[in-house]
């Protein structure tokens, strides 16, 4: 082949490539108009005044059906969590709050690469403080009394098809702005011992109600424990194995978790469990899918969960005592939470 | 929250949309400008690698975010895939370098084969939608990977001079860490121009991918690409047989190159763990840690070619050995107590010149004592040699963290690779043939 055919032949074969890129990326742009509108069949979702406080009895979460809503945080009627929904305004991927205050994780898009915060939101859901997230944010809780926050984020690896991920579990002190950056500060005790690796990632934290003590996953060596932490001696001791996304009830007697089950396929590992703090006894919920979620607590004896759906995820509801069946709640929504 | 090592061995090629050097001539410099350019092959090479390297790096960018975003799971976990394919990884590049050499001068189609593996992979994503898929596909990936290095590496070597070797290398890098660069740059703008555009990303990656598979059919010559007068061994050729490629180890110039590449491998703290120090020590904020990464490859892509000249002038072996000097100075401001905010870019420039003056151009200086005929084989095995060594550090730096924290663990590194450093300057290998090519 001479150089003017090899030429030729690159530039044909270049002309037809980047029509190829440019129809997808064509393609995947085209869809915002399609998620821009509402879907027949959807909820209906109109926008209005949506507070932390003041009407008790509806469930905020994460909007995730398609319409000009999409992402905002919107309420409905616990009773009636299928009816119709009222939309905020305020975006946001997850999403916590207790007492009047708000935890928002959500992205900041730059020119060059998107960031993400962690915004503290007051009962109107008017930003009191934020906070830069190092990574792709994943779990966020209130403490009980609207004191502290925490939240989780993926940091990614570097380089050349780095596939591996570290945790960090960050928590902040939302009346006077003091953030722990990453948990890791703590000391950690093991087995009646102070236990250091580095290999040691944390997340899922889960507040009690005396704005002291606050449970959280440990990872280490390949192996996940459930751990107690102590806001004011900054130390966090091992409970439990084999236990991720810890949930504490209202009551603070039990942990909703999600748990590695044996012989299920490496990437749905999950099946939801409780632990009865007072025994250690475990039981497993009558869920047969595979959960990735921190789970909240509608009440002492329900949980609530998130699964994958038809428009990113729908939410569940089932007893914490094993009986029952798992009943769907509602379609197109994550991160829930139950106002009081 | 360490994130183990991923940068062991080489980092990878990629891609421009430049027009490609043309292959004619690439074998000999032509006389009375040979110290001028370097052979259109390594700049054909360089643009393959260039092209590849956006398009892999654009899912690499793109992927925590998919995993998390896109589909809904937790990524941790998933690196339990990585250490076996660091391993396979370096056999696929051991497999890849002595294919290449049978039959004299499959190096093109070995490579073209890996770089061909990992475009497949690329629609591949597409299809998969939970861990163990895409852990698989990413492997494939790798594998491409290690079965084109060695070959592309034995290529640049054999289109240059032993004189401009060092150079080759260097522009060889400096294209490759371009492609780099810029792949996250691609995908964030294709994400930011779509919603959820996931597999646009994808796609545009396949096409950048296969886009760079041309360029190498099409511009980089096959065959044997010097003749064979030039050849450097006397006596009787060897054969490209496994044999011949480990007797390599038997030639003193080679071993010692070879042990020096894998003592100062056992010392050389990942990639990760360097970050991480910086960002403990001196507080660099969170959203800045991103970006870290970035600032080594921008001062290797700015360094790779005016060190690689140097090396050509004052010896590969003393800026080899100067590099792991940086690497050490590294270290030291790691451990020291001076908190400028110059520290983080000192520290990257630093970490970002150590790879400058090793990476390529300890690729030129194995060039030497290697014959034409195992050329492949000879690189492969001190790539692999380094790449094991370093994967083995990066073990044995979690375990001493571990037990003895951070500071201890990284003055521990610096003293070893102080001494391996002191050994290596010892061990210099023999002055390497002057009789090679054009003299």
């Amino acid at each position: 082949m001479t150089l003017r055919t090899r030429i030729l032949v690159l530039i044909s074969a270049l002309v037809v490539l980047a029509g190829v890129a440019t129809a997808s990326v064509l393609h995947a742009s085209a869809r915002a108009d399609q998620r821009d509108r509402a879907q027949p069949g959807g909820p209906r979702i109109t926008a209005g005044t949506v507070a932390l406080t003041g009407d008790s009895g509806r469930l905020i979460f994460r909007n995730m059906a398609w319409g000009p809503h999409r992402d905002e945080l919107t309420t409905v009627q616990a009773s009636d969590p299928a009816g119709p929904r009222t939309a905020s305004t305020v975006k946001c991927l997850r999403f916590h709050a207790a007492s009047g205050t708000g935890v928002c994780l959500r992205a900041v898009h730059g020119t060059v690469q998107d960031t993400y915060r962690a915004v503290v939101l007051d009962a109107h859901l008017h930003e009191t403080a934020h906070y830069d997230v190092p990574g792709i944010p994943s779990r966020a809780r209130v403490s009980p009394s609207g004191r502290f926050a925490a939240w989780t984020a993926f940091v990614g690896g570097d380089s050349y098809a780095g596939t591996n991920f570290s945790t960090r579990a960050a928590i902040v002190d939302t009346r006077t702005g003091k953030l722990t950056p990453s948990l890791e500060a703590y000391r950690i005790v093991k087995d009646g011992r102070t236990y250091r690796a580095a290999d040691v990632n944390f997340w899922g934290v889960t507040f009690a109600a005396d704005d002291r003590a606050f449970y959280a996953t440990l990872a280490t060596r390949g192996r996940t424990y459930l751990v107690r932490g102590d806001l004011h001696t900054r130390t966090v001791t091992t409970l439990h194995t084999n236990v991720e996304c810890p949930s504490l009830s209202p009551d603070g007697t039990h942990i909703a978790y999600k748990k590695r089950v044996k012989g299920l396929p490496k990437d749905a590992p999950w099946h939801l469990y409780v632990l009865d703090l007072r025994t250690m006894r475990e039981t497993a919920l009558a869920e047969p899918r595979s959960v990735d979620d921190q789970a909240v607590w509608r009440d002492d004896q329900t949980v609530v969960y998130a699964l994958p759906g038809d428009y990113g995820a729908d939410l569940y509801s089932l007893p914490s005592d094993g009986t029952d069946t798992p009943r769907r709640l509602l379609t197109a929504g994550v991160s829930p939470v139950y106002l009081d | 929250m360490y994130v183990a090592d991923s940068r062991a061995g080489t980092p990878d090629s990629p891609a421009p949309e430049s027009a490609p050097a043309s292959a004619e001539g690439a074998a000999r410099p032509r006389a009375g400008r040979r110290r001028a350019a370097v052979a259109p092959t390594v700049l054909a090479l360089g643009t393959v690698s260039l092209i590849t390297d956006v398009s892999s790096e654009m899912v690499t960018a793109v992927l925590p975010l998919y995993l998390v975003t896109g589909l809904g799971l937790s990524p941790l976990g998933f690196g339990l895939l990585d250490g076996i394919y660091n391993g396979f990884s370096a056999l696929v590049r051991l497999a890849g370098g002595h294919l290449a050499d049978r039959g004299g001068g499959r190096h093109k189609w070995v490579a073209g084969a890996g770089y061909a593996l990992s475009a497949a992979c690329k629609p591949l994503l597409l299809l998969a939608h939970t861990l163990t898929p895409i852990g698989l596909i990413l492997a494939a990936d790798r594998t491409g990977k290690g079965l084109r290095t060695a070959p592309r590496d034995a290529l640049i070597s054999l289109s240059s001079t032993s004189q401009t070797r060092g150079r080759a290398f260097g522009v060889h890098r400096a294209m490759d860490t371009a492609g780099a660069l810029f792949g996250p740059l691609v995908a964030f703008l294709i994400l930011r121009a779509t919603v959820d555009g996931y597999d646009a990303v994808f796609t545009v990656s396949f096409c950048v991918a296969v886009s760079g598979v041309l360029v190498l059919v099409l511009f980089v010559p096959g065959g044997s690409t010097r003749p064979p007068a030039t050849t450097d061994t006397p006596g009787p050729t060897p054969r490209p047989t496994l044999r011949a490629a480990l007797a390599l180890l038997r030639r003193p110039a080679l071993r010692r190159l070879a042990v020096c590449a894998l003592l100062l491998g056992l010392a050389t703290v990942s990639d990760s763990f360097v970050y991480l120090l910086l960002q403990r020590r001196l507080g660099v904020p969170d959203r800045w840690f991103a970006l870290l990464p970035l600032g080594t490859a921008a001062a290797f892509l700015l360094l790779a070619v005016p060190l690689g000249r140097l090396a050509d002038r004052v010896g590969r072996w003393r800026v080899f050995l100067a590099g792991h000097g940086a690497l050490l100075l590294t270290y030291g401001l790691l451990l020291s107590s001076w908190h400028g905010t110059a520290l983080p870019y000192a520290v990257l420039v630093l970490h970002g010149g150590f790879y400058a003056a090793t990476d390529g151009v300890l690729m030129a200086a194995a060039s030497d004592s290697v014959p034409d005929e195992l050329r492949s084989s000879g690189l492969a095995l001190v790539q692999t040699g380094q790449a094991l060594a370093r994967f083995v550090c990066s073990i044995g730096f979690g375990a001493a963290w571990t037990a003895w924290g951070d500071r201890t663990a990284l003055t521990a590194s610096a003293m070893a690779l102080a001494v391996c450093a002191l050994f290596s300057l010892g061990l210099r290998p023999p002055r390497p043939p002057r009789s090679e090519g054009l003299a």
